[in-house]
């Protein structure tokens, strides 16, 4: 009897692979402690009193459940129903703290008793302070020097909530070498110290675990759209992808819905081909980096090219393995967005429905006219932040 | 074909475990990057340090991202990157070290240039030249184990692994079990150039695999830069490998063989 096998399975494997990507590419110094964390943490997370303490500070700290509001104004604009699920309301304004009060709770467990953290356009390193400052943990925020200037407010926030924030100096002193600058400082300090990565990036078990702890956007995106519409699937789900995380939480309940298509944005900065952007499908092709095999904007020889965009938090030269994989196998459809594509895009949301998106998010919504969707379809956009911290850059086009 | 391979491998081998089996301890390795601090002094170091008497030089192949490496040897990277230092360019300026030196050579450096060379080419590469052995710390055992090893054996390049205070013994005996030439012994919990000096817990760490007797050699590598720390690590191992310290002397000085050759012997004491 032959058995069929799903041609792709989108779950990791046990040695952590999405298909060909994924894996622990790590110096032998920070193998006890990825092991650690790849032993312990689904255990962990099974736990119910883990979950019965997770679900209290989702609900009562970060303010799940987000709403999810169909904006009108904008779907008459689109010509499609366009469901905003608001991960710009959750407590810090953004969902990375999805992750972090994940993360903080598997940390306590480990007994650590310092948390690193990289940033990029600092929302995950506010969602790391804000979380080690309800747990009386100490907080290393690492964050690209010209990161840094662009996203001033979100500096002054980490250090309001007590954590040391540390210029990266190196390479392109963005998103990559801040990432880098916290694996050193994890490598230097591998017994007591916890590292929240911010995405679903790095060595597995990572891009795993951060997929779950945001799987929570689209558990909820099905039984709101379910009560909302009578159905669970979209047509459509759309998020901008940075390493990935608001994408791979709001994809992660409809991997396996080939009905539903998932849309990915990707910053193009000034071009897809002008040398300065960020688009890592478009541009980039298998390697390594930070400790997963993934699609990489690299050279010929293997160097990590320095990306662009104008928002932080996608500047970044890799993706998550997870997406690697959702593009490789035609299971997501990846779109480039300009910068200016995304400022306007920016504009038209805070017009139309009063919502100031981040630049970041921006980018999702700037994808929803290039998707051909007919009157009938039902698209949910992952609002995945709120735009505050970029009015610096905002101001400049009014 | 097949008997011919396994020939190959046996000369190739020789090179680093000759080395151990001509000399019992105190043996000295010394890294630096390819193509620094000028892209063409790559070889002149090379014959620099062959020269003065070191038993084993590494080179470093430069990366964008080297994530176990410190400032200085960072700083090294990204000059030699700029310098136009490549793959390409490193294995034509060894084309033909081997009538020139014959200390044997590693290789230092990161997975993702290997894999867009292809590992396969790389490997060949290595024995076409006479490079013995390579370290890539981004390239854990297991994925070395489920990918690549058939490759490195038939071209009979030697991979070496890395072991750390953390590193349990259980890892440590299969880390020895698969290892060929010599086990890289990290000094402390650290990135490379670290000057935390010799504690106490570093001590006990050394004791501990010593009395672990493995079957492949070790050499003690992070936080050696002078006599002082190279004679306590020869009490501990077979010798050491000597870095940061080094980078530096060849930032300030070039590849001026002189001060190659007192900076070895300075090391020796
Ligand atoms: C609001 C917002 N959206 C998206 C991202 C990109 O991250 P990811 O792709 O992991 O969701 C960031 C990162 O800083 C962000 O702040």
């Amino acid at each position: 009897m032959t058995v069929l096998e799903p041609q792709t399975s989108f779950e990791v494997s046990n040695k952590g692979f999405y298909g060909s990507f994924g894996g622990a590419f790590i110096p032998e110094m920070l193998y006890p402690n990825v092991e650690e964390l790849r032993r312990n943490y689904l255990a962990i997370m099974g736990d119910p009193a883990f979950q019965a303490e997770l679900q209290a500070l989702l609900t009562d700290y970060v303010g799940r459940p987000t709403p999810l509001f169909l904006a009108e104004r904008l779907s008459n604009q689109v010509g499609a129903t366009v469901y905003l699920k608001r991960e710009d309301l959750c407590h810090t304004g953004a969902h990375k703290v999805n992750n972090t009060v994940g993360q903080i709770l598997i940390a306590k467990r480990l007994n650590k008793q310092r948390i690193v953290a990289e940033t990029g356009a600092g929302q995950h390193g506010v969602a790391t302070a804000t979380v080690c400052a309800l747990m009386g943990l100490e907080c290393i925020v690492y964050m690209g020097s010209i990161d840094m200037k662009r996203q001033q407010p979100n500096v002054d926030r980490m250090r309001m909530l007590g954590a040391t924030v540390v210029p990266a100096t190196s390479g392109s002193q963005t998103l990559k070498d801040a990432t880098n600058e916290a694996m050193r400082h994890w490598i230097n300090n591998p017994v007591d110290t916890h590292y929240i990565i911010g995405s679903v990036v790095g060595p597995h078990p990572y891009p795993d675990m951060v997929a779950r702890f945001q799987s929570v956007i689209s558990e909820e995106i099905k039984t709101q759209l379910l009560a909302k519409t009578g159905r669970e699937n979209p047509d459509y789900v759309v998020a901008c992808v940075g390493g990935g995380s608001n994408a791979a939480g709001a994809f992660f309940h409809y991997l396996h819905e080939p009905s539903v298509r998932l849309v990915a944005a990707e910053a193009a900065g000034l071009g897809v081909l002008s040398g300065h952007s960020a688009a890592t499908t478009a541009l980039g092709k298998p390697g390594v980096l930070h400790g997963s095999r993934t699609i990489l904007m690299q050279t010929d020889d293997g160097q990590v090219t320095e990306p662009y965009s104008i928002s932080a938090g996608l500047d970044y030269p890799g993706i998550g393995p997870l997406h690697a994989h959702l593009f490789n196998s035609g299971r997501g459809d990846f779109y480039a967005i300009t910068d200016d594509e995304a400022i306007q895009a920016g504009f038209q949301l805070s017009k139309l429905e009063g919502i100031i998106p981040a630049i970041e998010t921006a980018h999702a919504l700037a994808a929803l006219p290039k998707m051909n969707m007919k009157p009938s379809d039902v698209a949910v956009v992952c609002l995945s932040g709120r735009g505050d911290k970029d009015l610096a850059i905002y101001s400049k086009y009014l | 074909m097949e008997s011919q391979l396994v020939d190959k491998q046996a000369v190739q081998a020789n090179r680093i475990t000759d080395a151990f089996t001509q000399k019992s301890g105190s043996l000295l390795n010394v890294y630096f990057t390819a193509g620094f601090p000028n892209l063409g002094d790559t070889v002149s170091v090379l014959e620099g340090l062959e020269q003065a008497g070191a038993d084993f030089v590494e080179i470093g192949m430069p990366y964008s991202d080297p994530v176990a490496d410190g400032e200085t040897i960072q700083k090294s990277n990204m000059q030699a990157l700029e310098n136009g230092m490549s793959l390409t360019v490193l294995f034509e300026q060894l084309a033909d070290i081997r009538s020139r030196v014959s200390v044997p050579i590693l290789l230092m450096g990161y997975i993702n240039p290997v894999l867009q060379f292809g590992v396969e080419r790389f490997c060949q590469k290595c024995q076409e030249v006479g490079v013995d052995g390579v370290i890539l710390p981004d390239l854990p055992l297991d994925l070395y184990l489920d990918e690549h090893e058939p490759i490195f054996r038939h071209y009979g390049i030697l991979n070496i692994f890395l072991i750390t205070p953390q590193t349990t013994d259980d890892r440590i005996r299969l880390i020895d079990e698969h290892s060929e030439g010599f086990i890289y012994m990290v000094s402390s919990a650290s990135i490379t150039g670290s000057t935390s000096g010799v504690s106490d817990e570093m001590l006990a760490y050394f004791d501990r695999i010593n009395a672990m007797n493995l079957r492949n050699a070790r050499l003690i590598g992070f936080g050696i830069k002078d006599s002082e720390t190279f004679q306590m690590a020869n009490k501990y191992a077979s010798g050491a490998i000597i870095g940061s310290a080094f980078i530096r002397l060849l930032q300030e000085n070039g590849a001026d063989v002189g001060k190659i050759t007192a900076f070895v012997e300075g090391v020796r004491g």
